[in-house]
């Protein structure tokens, strides 16, 4: 059963003024209603004037996703009534939008991809409800409007993904894409929506609204395939429907059916002049996009095509592995890309922590501690774990070296009196093993290295350890 | 002057207004200390504006108009609101939420619309200056009936910033005055270019209106004097376009086949436009509050029911009619397709003579009630409405009377030109009084 | 929302598409006033088929493009400003019916 997937994603475009007035959209910690003027409220008389800036960054993702640009593009009216609506309709574009017909590379499930790109489109955001009354019966809405004429751009698929994983692989992609030419803050909440059209080839086609997050994509496709796959599989037919993202409870649920019907009644916006703005596109220079950086890293650093992957995949995480092996790039990059790539994020994740929250002098500190051989890679990440901790208590920073010195992390290199005493202790506390060692049990050995680790604090260099703890076992069956 | 306020007591008789203001705070300027009216669809910060509509009762601008900016930075006493049909839907003022008025020139007619209130009010001699606003003739009609002057500007002359809008791609705020000389004047104050109104022209206007018109080559549509229009009006404006001919101008009779369809065209853009403009006066930001017991569509539509009158209402269910889908391509399209043919039939026209010239309104005012059925209001538009299609300036321009009545000489020029169509007017109206 | 225009007469719109177009644009039309919609509706819709005779002559060039202003910040509205001219308010909200 062949799994087809389109996507409509919604950013906001992050100028510092709302798409038709000028409103900051930094409206995120005040109050309802306190970023408004006549013009976004809809007042009466008020009328709309395009933002300049906005279109250069919608243009700047046009050209990013390869698309064409008309010689004409406009504005038009998209009329329904619902009260996040401050004019009773929403100023978008609909049959001459700004460009069309683009394309993504990404990393599909069997190799790389090319996601063709329908539509680029500019829109404003409609204001927030708040339903009051409780979810089950509201009794009245509160409408607040500081969102509303917030820019957004409208970026439409072909039903060109095959699963909930390349979907949000392709989301993944858009939004570094997006960061790197940094029209878009991904960190800023409700700054992306998603809708998603999911079929089963051969059968209807079903929409699921208001995804919100990037893990809610995978999650909600993810959920509706196997609810039409079960249909399906049970004779059932899958109808055309809108169903709804319930993210917090990771299911999608059906719009009520007798929603009103909709016609939106599309007209050119006539309080708008039209843009011909193709000719802007030669003075665009886009910046290193996140393939460019890729190769790049593969490239300069020597990053391995999956750590190059993972660390363009943001551009912060880019930055940050930049910065940390700016001293040296070829002698820390490989140390630095592991370490970045997969355990520090891994860490982060842990915490629900932000890169923000790290110094890359700090990581470049700990690398070069590792690449140096003073502490073992065990208690790097023992380091790492304090750093990340004191971070997130709030408490003084110190430095890895600070750390190792402070908790006695030093590998005990030459120190083999040491370790040559846990190994005997290890294999006297543990006679089993030893006979297992002797059975030839491979897992035997295993077992008393990690005995030993715990004995020396991880502090032992675990080549060093093995050569060792191989000479002594064999030296007990001589 | 600041500080200065002008009193306002008028001996309002024919209810002009809907509104007016006691003690109206004035300054030095162009119209330092004049009295001007202001049509109740054009935003006065702190002044209600209802646009004669229920639905917007009670609603207090948080902000002036541009027009009204700059009305006060050349020191005029914006004295009151003047009356109006319900959004400007109307060729009668009758339409008002809040009743009509009556045309000062013979009280048991209409002033017509639907800048009505503020015709009659020049008309009455209340005010010597009133604004007005032209969507498909709303300027020149009730001036034409009341016996005055009115002027609807070149699409983007004045600044539509503050203007409840009604039809955005047609209408106009322009000057009404007793003479030529006065909406010139007038006209001089609001014109110019405005950043906040993307369809702003700048362009401002300065100009002494000049009767010199010798060698001006004046088109005359036979359109302007076909079926419907009454034959003593068109006596009246043919000796008004023979006394042109007699200045020096030189009279040109042509054709212009796309009226045929313009006042259809016309209509099915101003009831789009229309249907989605209107769809914001949901109750929730202003204006009488919608029923919030009620679910949202039960209460929205309830209290548009009531707060728009029913030609209100038709016409919002006309254009919504009208952008249907499976309509649109009938309806919508065919109008731009339509207007498109006007303009360029007025620009094929405008290579040959300087300006257009004809009836304003086919017959003079008409008798509360006459109107009734609204086909054939409409009907009254069509001299009117071409001019708004393809956004060129008319004028219409007391020309003589029938049976006591005013009729109007409508004077139409090339787009950009309102000073041409201002000179002509200028000069008629020198050699009529003569 | 199809409005048939194919009810008595062919062409013509009926007292069920009046409804129908009330629905959408959102206006409640009372049964009484249904038939007197219904038939100004057909009069004037009747009129307006004279665009039918419409081909486009020539096309005439828009006048203005690219109208734009630049991203500065301008001054908003208090929320005191901004709730004035509301009927009803709470916590700095607009109040509106529910729409679920």
């Amino acid at each position: 059963m062949t799994v087809i997937v389109g996507l409509e994603i919604h950013c906001q475009l992050d100028t510092a003024t709302k798409l038709f007035c000028g409103c900051s959209t930094d409206y995120r910690d005040d109050l309802p209603n306190s970023h408004v003027c006549p013009v976004c409220l809809g007042l009466p008389g008020s009328l709309p004037k395009v933002n300049r800036k906005a279109v250069e960054y919608a243009l700047m993702v046009a050209k990013a996703l390869n698309c064409e640009v008309p010689e004409e593009s406009e504005f038009a009216r998209k009329n329904y009534f619902y009260p996040d609506l401050d004019k009773g309709f929403q100023i978008t574009q609909y049959d001459k939008p700004l460009a069309v017909w683009g394309y993504l590379d990404i990393e599909g499930d069997e190799g790389e991809k090319r996601v063709r790109i329908t539509r680029v489109h500019m829109e404003e955001d409609p204001g927030r409800l708040v339903h009051k009354g409780g979810a089950d019966r509201p009794k009245y809405t509160l409408v607040d409007y500081n969102r509303a004429g917030i820019p957004l751009i409208e970026i439409v698929t072909e039903p060109d993904l095959r699963s909930p994983k390349e979907a949000r692989r392709f989301l993944n992609k858009l939004r570094a894409t997006l960061e790197y030419l940094g029209v878009f803050d991904s960190e800023k909440e409700g700054s992306l929506r998603v809708d998603a059209n999911i079929s089963i080839k051969g059968s209807e086609r079903v929409e699921v609204k208001n995804i919100t997050s990037y893990k809610g994509v995978e999650k909600a496709l993810t959920f509706e395939v196997t609810r039409q796959k079960n249909l399906i599989r049970r004779g059932q037919k899958i109808e055309r429907e809108t169903r709804h993202y319930l993210e917090a409870r990771g299911v999608t649920q059906a719009g009520r059916s007798k929603e009103q019907e909709h016609d939106y009644r599309y007209f050119p916006e006539p309080d708008l002049r039209p843009l011909r703005v193709k000719s802007w596109l030669d003075n665009i220079v886009l910046p290193e996009l996140p393939d460019a950086r890729r190769e790049r890293f593969m490239a300069d650093y020597g990053c391995s095509l999956n750590h190059a992957r993972t660390l363009t995949g943001e551009l912060k995480l880019a930055n940050c592995f930049e910065k940390v092996v700016a001293s040296d790039k070829r002698g820390l990059s490989p140390l630095a890309a592991t370490w970045i790539a997969d355990t520090l994020i891994g860490e982060l994740n842990y915490r629900d922590m932000n890169l923000d929250r790290i110094e890359p002098a700090a990581v470049t500190g700990l690398v070069l501690l590792l690449k140096a051989g003073t502490i073992t890679d065990k208690s790097g990440v023992e380091v790492l774990r304090i750093m990340l901790d004191q971070q997130l208590k709030g408490e003084a920073a110190e430095t890895p070296d600070a750390i190792v010195k402070r908790q006695n992390l030093a590998k005990t290199a030459g120190d083999t009196g040491a370790i040559t005493a846990a190994i005997e202790e290890a294999i006297n506390e543990n006679p089993k093993a030893l006979d297992d060692y002797r059975a030839g049990k491979g897992g035997a050995l295993n077992f008393l290295v990690g005995q030993v680790m715990k004995k020396t604090r991880g502090k032992a260099d675990p080549g060093e350890l093995n050569r060792m703890l191989t000479e002594a076992l064999k030296r007990r069956e001589a | 002057m600041p500080g200065h306020t002008v009193s306002f007591h008028p001996d309002d008789r024919y209810s002009a207004f809907l509104r007016t203001v006691a003690e109206a705070p004035c300054g030095e300027g162009k119209l330092g200390g004049i009295r001007v009216a202001v049509k109740d669809n054009i935003s006065t910060a702190g002044i209600e504006t209802t646009c004669a509509s229920r639905i917007l009762q009670g609603y207090i601008p948080p902000f002036d108009a541009t027009v009204v900016k700059r009305l006060k930075r050349e020191g005029a006493a914006i004295v009151g609101k003047t009356n109006m049909d319900e959004f400007g839907m109307g060729t009668t003022t009758e339409n008002s939420a809040f009743g009509p008025t009556q045309n000062p020139v013979d009280p048991s007619r209409v002033p017509g619309g639907s800048s009505g209130g503020s015709a009659a009010a020049v008309a009455a001699g209340i005010v010597p200056l009133a604004l007005g606003t032209d969507t498909g003739g709303s300027i020149r009609c009730p001036a034409a009936f009341c016996g005055i002057v009115g002027l609807k500007p070149t699409y983007g002359r004045v600044s539509r910033y503050g203007l409840i809008a009604y039809a955005n791609s047609l209408e106009q705020i322009g000057p009404m005055a007793a003479n030529v000389t006065d909406a010139s004047l007038l006209f001089e104050v609001i014109a110019g270019h405005d950043p906040r109104d993307s369809t702003s022209l700048d362009c401002p206007y300065r100009h002494i209106p000049d009767p010199e018109i010798r060698g001006v080559k004046i088109g005359v549509p036979e359109e302007f004097f076909g079926e419907g229009v009454d034959p003593r009006v068109a006596s009246v404006v043919w000796d008004a376009i023979s006394l042109l001919e007699r200045k020096g101008a030189e009279v040109i009779t042509c054709r212009m086949p796309s009226m045929a369809y313009a006042l259809a065209a016309y209509y099915v853009t101003c009831t789009s436009e229309a249907s989605s403009n209107l769809a914001r006066f949901d109750g929730v930001r202003y204006g009488p509050p919608a029923d919030t017991k009620r679910p949202w569509h039960e209460a929205f539509q309830e209290r548009r029911r009531e707060g728009f009158g029913e030609e209100v209402r038709r016409r919002i269910m006309l254009g919504t009619f009208a952008l249907s889908s499976g309509y649109y391509g009938k309806y919508y399209a065919k109008a731009q397709a339509a207007r498109n043919n006007v303009r360029a039939d007025f620009e094929r026209l405008f290579r040959e003579v300087d300006v257009l010239a004809g009836p304003t309104m086919p017959t003079v005012a008409f008798r509360f009630g006459e109107k009734s059925d609204p086909l054939s209001m409409y009907l009254s538009d069509i001299l009117t409405v071409p001019a708004n299609l393809a956004g060129v300036p008319a004028i219409s321009v007391p020309c003589g009377k029938v049976e006591r009545l005013p009729v109007g000489l409508q004077v139409m020029g090339r787009w950009m030109e309102d000073e041409r169509v201002v000179d002509v007017a200028y000069a008629f109206e020198q050699g009529g009084s003569a | 929302m199809q409005p048939s225009r194919q009810g008595g007469i062919i062409g013509m719109i009926t007292e069920r598409d009046t409804e129908h177009i009330g629905q959408l644009a959102d206006i409640a039309i009372h049964r009484e006033e249904l038939a007197s919609f219904t038939s100004r509706f057909n009069e004037i819709l009747e009129y307006f088929d004279l665009l039918d005779q419409v081909e486009v002559v020539e096309e005439v060039e828009e006048r203005a493009y690219n109208i734009l202003r630049e991203d500065e910040v301008t001054p908003s509205l208090s929320q005191e400003e901004a709730l004035s001219n509301a009927p009803g308010n709470e916590d700095g909200f607009f109040k509106a019916p529910r729409v679920m």
